[in-house]
């Protein structure tokens, strides 16, 4: 990586720390060790696999959350702001900055799911008492997760370099719900006919197929993960942030800073 | 080589609903700044200038037009190392504190770590902001966020400084040191290119400076020059405490202070005068010809623009 791209990574990370962001560890913490303690108390063999799909699925969200918020000011908070004029009246290229913004962001929630992965596994020895070898797999669900935060911030940054912070939450929330639900549109579209098929079709493959990553309930059920669905979604993740990460400089690139 | 060549700049920004109005910002500039000057460039709000260092900065794009800084390409990113810049009103990174902030612009414009901490206590130093460590720049004034801007337009020791209203949020006493900040530069070989409205700064400062008015550039020239301008009136002041009758006869406008007379009056008058004072036994202390202050100047180049723009209306 360039140095330059590293230092505004690096500043990106800083100010998301300096802004209380991973104070969300202190909600999630919360909410995992009350739900540990509870589902502990109420139900009987089944509080491994409640303490897996709920902390799994906080973490999912949390991140989700953290990514868009942050991920829609990225952009144009430094225009609003005019930050941005004494960073790139300095030897900065437009696309070094966008691509050290999404690293920095990056950077942030993976930094946000490892403390959040910590309280899992710590979650989880709290109901078991002890970890077992399907327990590994955890890692790949984490791993996905992290995964579809890549997506999720190229996404923010793209909607950020031309939208306000406003329509560029929207945006990419409604982008994350419709992603979530990528298989059930793919299969309308296979039902559907004519022009609609062709929409629906077009639709369900531009949207991120964020359905895809979502194995939380069969990890939580320790059943395996092929081998190439985790080579699948690399794939397809890296493509699809790289992607909506060079619309983003396309726009950024050409864009008056008025 | 030149400092700055401007070289037909323009700007047209599409405004409207659909962006199908065009409203020029800024009209084809010729400029061009020798190295090592300090070049005012003056105008009215709105009148231009911001929209110029923009597009020298390379944050807008010009409708057309190019320009040259240290004779390189204005929008070759690495020239920009050689380039400091001070925003209008500047705004930085408020979680950072000084030291933070200095040390991510040193990175960004490829000071070496090694010299970066020494030069960032050399810069705060220069611009009167000891005693900032630890403190976060949303606590710090807007004189302080001014002289912080000034401190990372010049950390990295550019050879072409460019300043927007670098006076503005200044008290006087931090108005002179920026100033006798610019003279420093000057004296080490930088050019200095500021934007002000702040007629007297330009006077005290610049070699030369460019008048832009809606856009449009009104005159260029050395401050002597522009403010040379004898409007054939002379300014005479002798000893004395009242005004005697044979200059009341000539009709002079004469004001007393003190035990000086001081008389604005036509050249032809001259020669008259000073009979007068001979006659009257009175000592002449001085005579010197009456100059156009650059505020004349402007008010007077404005004036006739405004008069032109009303013409062609």
């Amino acid at each position: 990586m360039n140095a330059r791209i590293a230092y505004i990574a690096s500043n990106t990370f800083r100010e998301a720390v300096r802004d209380r962001v991973l104070y969300n560890l202190i909600a999630f913490a919360l909410l995992l060790s009350g739900a540990a303690i509870f589902v502990g108390q109420i139900s009987i063999e089944i509080e491994k696999l409640v303490v897996i799909n709920l902390g799994l699925t906080a973490v999912s969200l949390f991140g989700v959350v953290i990514a868009i918020f942050i991920g829609i000011g990225l952009v144009s908070k430094e225009i609003e702001r005019r930050t941005l004029y004494t960073v790139l009246s300095r030897p900065v290229r437009r696309w070094e900055f966008i691509i050290g913004k999404f690293f920095g962001l990056a950077g942030t929630l993976v930094v946000n799911t490892f403390f959040m992965a910590i309280g899992v596994f710590g979650a989880l020895l709290y109901v078991a008492h002890k970890f077992t070898r399907p327990d590994a797999l955890i890692l790949v669900a984490l791993y996905f997760i992290v995964l579809q935060f890549l997506i999720i911030c190229a996404l923010a940054l793209l909607f950020s370099s031309f939208s306000s912070p406003l329509l560029s939450a929207v945006f990419a929330f409604s982008l994350f719900v419709i992603g979530s639900f990528a298989e059930d549109l793919r299969g309308f579209a296979g039902m559907a006919h004519g022009l609609t098929r062709w929409l629906a079709t077009g639709a369900a493959y531009l949207v991120p197929n964020f359905s895809a990553f979502n194995v939380i309930s069969s990890i939580a059920h320790e059943q395996p993960v092929a081998g190439q669905l985790i080579l699948h979604n690399t794939v397809y993740a890296l493509f699809y942030a790289a992607m909506a990460l060079s619309g983003a400089v396309l726009i950024f690139e050409h864009r008056n800073l008025k | 080589m030149a400092a700055i060549e401007i070289l037909g700049l323009e700007k047209t920004y599409m405004v409207g609903f659909w962006r199908k109005r065009p409203k020029r910002a800024l009209h084809p500039l010729h400029l061009t700044v020798e190295q090592g000057e300090i070049f005012g460039f003056l105008g009215p709000n709105g009148a231009g200038k911001t929209t110029t260092l923009k597009l020298l900065m390379g944050l807008v794009f010009p409708t057309s037009g190019s320009a040259r800084i240290l004779g390189r390409d204005w929008t070759d990113p690495d020239i920009k190392a050689q380039i400091g810049f001070l925003p209008e009103q500047p705004y930085f990174y408020d979680y950072l504190t000084a030291h933070e902030l200095l040390d991510y612009y040193g990175q960004l414009s490829g000071v070496p770590a090694k010299q970066r901490k020494q030069r960032i206590e050399e810069v705060l130093q220069r611009v009167g902001l000891t005693d900032v460590k630890g403190v976060q720049l949303r606590k710090f004034s807007k004189g302080m966020l001014q002289r912080a801007g000034i401190a990372q337009a010049i950390l990295h020791d550019p050879k072409v400084v460019f300043f927007d209203e670098p006076m503005s949020g200044l008290d006087p006493m931090g108005r002179r040191e920026v100033r006798d900040l610019m003279e420093q530069l000057k004296q080490e070989g930088k050019t200095v290119f500021f934007s002000t409205h702040i007629l007297s700064d330009a006077e005290a400062l610049c070699d030369r400076v460019a008048i832009i008015y809606k856009g449009e550039l009104k005159g260029v020239g050395a401050v002597e020059d522009l403010t040379s301008t004898v409007q054939g009136r002379v300014d005479v002041v002798w000893q004395g405490t009242q005004v005697p009758a044979s200059m009341k006869a000539l009709g002079a406008e004469c004001h007393v202070s003190g035990d000086t007379v001081r008389a604005v009056i036509s050249e032809a008058q001259q020669d008259a005068v000073i009979d007068a004072l001979r006659r009257e036994r009175l000592r002449l202390i001085s005579i010197t010809p009456v100059r156009t202050s650059l505020e004349e100047y402007f008010v007077e180049k404005l004036r006739r623009a405004e008069t032109s723009a009303g013409g062609a209306a």
